[in-house]
């Protein structure tokens, strides 16, 4: 089992004509990902990889029956082909760019708020269930399939995280990627309820980082909701506080909240333990399991 | 990107915000010509990005020319909490009866932009939010509507301020928010907005804070950005656009990844030893890139040892190698010994090329890192 991606996804790459989206659609059906199309205004008609290009997503998904899109895609034109997604009839949205600006993504979470949709990111690796497909840049051939599941704010850390199962035999599930941006799509509680509804998820990892109350808010989620058992990481309890906070930023999140304490107390409390270093974090799952 | 007071001022005055007449200076003669031209009595302020700068002795009001003189002797060219002040700006004191506070920013927990006024301004506002967070009046505004006048209207009356004044503070709050809007800032605020004795509004400071993933579509501001003053590492990783912060330890840290880079210095910790600085060469990086890192770290004479951790994902290992190799090959003998851990994609084809012989090579982050702790000097 596996949520969000399995070996029947069938995806669009948005931007395949790039130099990064011709590379990771490459990257994705050597990994054996249904990639049926890709979408880029202007290159309907085109091939990559043997795949037809289309003008439009919407194009795409009807011709191509496809169900997701990858969005590798420059910053500038990133959030336009999300809005294109997600007015399209694909049902799942990975977002991979970084450096969309936060305004753009504002706008792209209300109108995410109007659909039944998911995104996932931006500026995330992306989603991968391993053995059967993944949707994004992550490095495939460290993943295993397995029983557990993992979200992360981090891509480089999520293939740290994974390394170190991995190398204990503790194979994946799912692992989703949601990306260290302000504003993204699926958030942990997001994340945690999908592996929480799946059977094949017998614990998940949750890896977080200083910033934002995400994390807090995750702790009460499991607290209140979760009966699969979770092990968590925080990254930045050396990061020096205080860097370039806006006064008006500080206000409206207050003081104190967002530190890597604040995060590991939060998880601790919902009994969720919390792992020094990576490789303590697969010591807890093999634990929880 | 932050914006000095003045460009700020600059920008808001070119929207309509009412603003008090000003003008830069660089030398004591340029601020005596200033003050005649915009008459007594006149504010100096040093334009310098730091908080706080009344109380360090940054502004000071002048009456006449002597005292302008003297204003402008003691803050051109004094430190202010590390920064250099090269320039004021005069500007016509308001005489005011009241202050207030009006800011607009993004509250990420809600993914939408929040307007703010509060009646208690001129002081410090995150104390005000701290201890008396019902003092200012909040609005979440729709991102994809824009602010409505009607919520413009309700966070000025929520927030108490004189209904004399009210309408007009209302539409500053309105100029504000369609400035962050339109000019894709993260922060904008005005503290104090001073209420002057014949009920006029001016904006006495301006604060504007720009998103710098959106800068390409704002070139006029972009243009406005200068190098980092005070740290000559900083100005430097500004230039190559590095995510770079300088520590106090002696561990050098490169890696690719926020999250990965912020893991490795918890663990020089955790390991005993003591980060000297955080680099991140972000995604994607190709030779050059990793060439300029390794550059930027020899560089800081804190740095006894140097962990390079990469996992790659959309970044090649391949790549990073090659990047390696070309800035070694600088040296017949390193400046500090180099660890290196590659890992994920073509991570087998970077440790195929990369020049071994020169470096520590370890296969696992934990490794990795008790290496350089050990290069350095062992744990503290």
């Amino acid at each position: 089992m596996s949520v969000l991606v399995d070996e029947d996804t069938r995806v669009v790459v948005q931007g395949i004509t790039g130099g990064e989206g011709e590379f990771h659609a490459g990257q994705m059906m050597e990994y054996g990902t249904n990639v049926v199309a890709g979408a880029v205004p202007g290159r309907g008609g085109e091939e990559v990889h043997g795949v037809p290009v289309y003008d439009t997503v919407a194009g795409a998904a009807e011709a191509e029956n496809a169900d997701a899109s990858v969005v590798l895609v420059p910053p500038a034109f990133a959030a336009d082909a999300i809005f294109e997604a997600l007015d399209s009839p694909v049902d799942l949205v990975v977002a991979i760019t970084e450096g969309i600006p936060t305004q753009d993504m504002s706008r792209v979470k209300k109108r995410l708020g109007e659909t039944d949709k998911h995104l996932v990111g931006p500026n995330c690796p992306g989603v991968i269930t391993p053995g059967e497909a993944k949707l994004g840049i992550l490095p495939g051939n460290i993943f295993s399939s397995g029983n557990v599941g993992l979200v992360s704010r981090s891509g480089t850390l999520t293939y740290q995280v994974v390394d170190n199962l991995t190398d204990r035999g503790l194979g994946q599930t799912t692992a989703i990627g949601i990306g260290g941006d302000p504003i993204i799509g699926t958030d942990f509680v997001d994340a945690l309820s999908l592996f929480e509804r799946d059977p094949a998820t017998e614990a998940v990892v949750m890896c977080g980082e200083i910033g934002g109350s995400d994390e807090e808010e995750a702790a009460r989620y499991i607290d209140a909701n979760m009966d699969t058992p979770v092990a968590g990481f925080i990254a930045g309890r050396t990061a020096p506080a205080g860097k370039r906070m806006g006064h008006a930023g500080a206000i409206v999140s207050g003081s104190g909240a967002g530190t890597a304490e604040s995060k590991i107390e939060a998880l601790g409390d919902a009994g969720v333990p919390v792992g020094d270093t990576p490789e303590e974090v697969a010591d807890n799952v093999e634990e929880l399991l | 990107m932050r914006l000095h007071e003045y460009q700020a001022k600059e920008v808001f005055a070119e929207a309509g915000m009412p603003t008090p007449e000003s003008a830069l200076a660089e030398s004591t003669d340029e601020v005596l010509d200033a003050a005649e031209s915009i008459g007594y009595p006149v504010a100096v302020k040093a334009q310098v990005h730091v908080g706080g700068r009344g109380k360090a002795g940054g502004i000071e009001l002048a009456e006449n020319d002597d005292e302008a003189r003297e204003a402008a002797d003691s803050i051109l060219g004094m430190d202010l909490k590390g920064y250099t002040v090269e320039r004021v700006l005069v500007e016509q004191a308001v005489d005011f009866v009241d202050e207030l506070y009006v800011g607009v920013t993004m509250d990420r927990g809600a993914g939408e932009p929040v307007a703010m006024v509060s009646s208690e301004g001129g002081v410090d506002i995150e104390s005000v939010a701290e201890e008396s967070p019902e003092a200012i009046a909040r609005e979440h505004v729709d991102p994809a509507f824009g602010m409505h006048h009607y919520q413009a209207n309700r966070a000025v009356y929520d927030a108490g301020v004189d209904r004399e004044v009210a309408s007009d503070v209302a539409s500053v709050l309105t100029t504000l928010f369609d400035l962050w809007e339109n000019r894709d800032a993260s922060e904008a605020e005005i503290n104090p907005l001073m209420i002057t004795g014949d009920d006029e509004v001016v904006a006495a400071d301006a604060v504007m804070n720009i998103d710098d993933d959106a800068l390409f579509r704002q070139p006029d501001l972009a243009e406005m950005e200068e190098a980092a003053a005070g740290d000559d590492l900083e100005a430097k990783a500004n230039e190559y656009g590095f995510d770079y912060v300088r520590l106090d330890g002696n561990v050098g840290i490169i890696g690719n990844g926020a999250g990965l880079v912020m893991t490795t210095l918890d663990l020089v910790d955790y390991y005993g030893g003591e980060p000297a600085n955080f680099l991140d060469i972000g995604g994607g990086a190709k030779a050059e890139r990793v060439a300029n890192a390794l550059d930027m770290v020899f560089s800081d004479d804190n740095v006894d040892s140097v962990v390079f951790n990469l996992f790659g994902g959309i970044t090649r290992g391949d790549e990073v190698a090659r990047g390696i190799n070309s800035a070694i090959e600088e040296f017949d003998e390193l400046p500090k010994p180099v660890v290196v851990r590659l890992a994920g994609t073509n991570a087998e084809e970077g440790m195929e090329i990369l020049n071994a012989d020169a470096l520590d090579v370890e296969q696992t982050l934990e490794g990795a890192v008790q290496r350089a702790v050990e290069q350095a000097g062992g744990a503290q």
